[in-house]
């Protein structure tokens, strides 16, 4: 049994005139070794209106993506024995709050859905799946764990002063994955569509995405590599 | 008024290879230039002195003005990344890039009236 500190944001739009900042002291058991169980206790015997989203509590859905000590992350996979006392827990910086630690995605999602996220192939279809050979699935590795967390945008200052225009680490990392993809036919599509000054060309290689990221993937790089392709297209 | 996403101005990938290529002509002329005044100079009167013949020299003169072309066109794409960034007002934007054009071209004039 051991006691710890936490600061947590707090604002309900409903009652709330501005946001402020709540102190808990919460008893955890030893096995409680996540920042998400201790969420979860404090909603479940400290002060249930608390808000904030979670799932499935393992690093896969990435609903949980929450500020912690001024560190982008996923409470389910932050170790509560690593984090500095008060623990100060603040939504994801850069998009609406809804309450609490909920913030609105509706923006993240539109510069996501913006990139075309699904293999573009007008040619006949096959009897049976398009296939892909190991070697041309390899690219893919590094990109296409990406779990929409949104840690990695929300952390990026590019973001922050253009999330309307500039497309974000994420939604970049996924316009890269499916450039990358040999059964992909729009590559010069999708090039073209990222050659804009806001867009991709946001990216100040700042890499905040890559140092955050839950996943350990680099957006830097796959930005990187988008750059390259325009690189050799155009020379 | 128009809602839709605006975008595909064509234009990021050219200047984003305009300053890679344009911050290397630089890098190349800032060491070459480092290196004469750490190789050729012992005192402030003997710099000046060599610092002039230096300038004397065509090549040297084509090389710097190849180099104040190059830092034109780095600071420009630069300076518009800076208003692009923090400046959200479309009309303010766009004297802000005409004022950065206009000191830019003002600064590449001097610069050939300086080496030549």
């Amino acid at each position: 049994m051991r006691k710890m500190k936490f600061s947590i944001y707090r604002y309900n739009p409903e009652t709330d005139s501005k946001p402020y900042y709540k102190d808990y002291e919460v008893e955890l058991e030893d096995q409680d070794t996540k920042l998400l169980i201790a969420l979860m206790k404090i909603k479940d015997f400290y002060d249930d209106s608390l808000s904030f989203r979670r799932s499935c509590r393992e690093g896969v859905c990435g609903s949980d993506a929450i500020n912690v000590n001024g560190r982008n992350g996923l409470a389910c996979l932050m170790n509560l024995e690593e984090l500095k006392q008060p623990v100060i827990l603040r939504p994801i910086p850069g998009l609406p709050i809804i309450r609490d630690l909920i913030v609105d995605m509706t923006q993240f999602f539109n510069q996501y859905n913006s990139i075309k996220p699904y293999v573009i192939d007008d040619r006949p279809m096959p009897e049976r799946e398009r296939l892909q050979s190991p070697e041309d699935r390899q690219e893919l590795n590094g990109v296409i764990e990406c779990i929409l967390c949104a840690c990695c945008s929300t952390a990026c200052p590019s973001f922050w002063w253009n999330p309307d225009k500039f497309l974000g680490p994420a939604a970049l990392l996924h316009a890269y994955r499916f450039i990358a993809d040999t059964r992909d036919q729009a590559t010069s599509l999708r090039l073209d569509e990222l050659n804009d000054p806001y867009r991709l060309f946001r990216c100040h290689t700042i890499m905040n995405c890559a140092d955050v990221c839950p996943k350990h993937l680099n957006p830097t790089r796959a930005i990187g590599k988008i750059k390259e392709l325009m690189v050799s297209r155009a020379v | 008024m128009v809602k839709g996403k605006l975008t595909g101005a064509g234009y990021g990938f050219n200047s984003w290879l305009q300053q890679r290529i344009t911050a290397v002509i630089m890098l190349v002329f800032a060491i070459a230039f480092i290196a004469f005044i750490l190789f050729s100079a012992y005192s402030v009167n003997s710099l000046m002195l060599s610092w002039q013949s230096l300038f004397n020299y065509l090549p040297v003169k084509i090389g710097a003005q190849i180099f104040f072309l190059a830092l034109i066109i780095h600071a420009w794409v630069g300076i518009r990344d800076i208003w692009m960034d923090y400046v959200t007002c479309n009309a303010l934007k766009l004297k802000l890039h005409i004022l950065t054009i206009l000191w830019l071209l003002g600064s590449l004039i001097y610069s050939i009236k300086v080496i030549w």
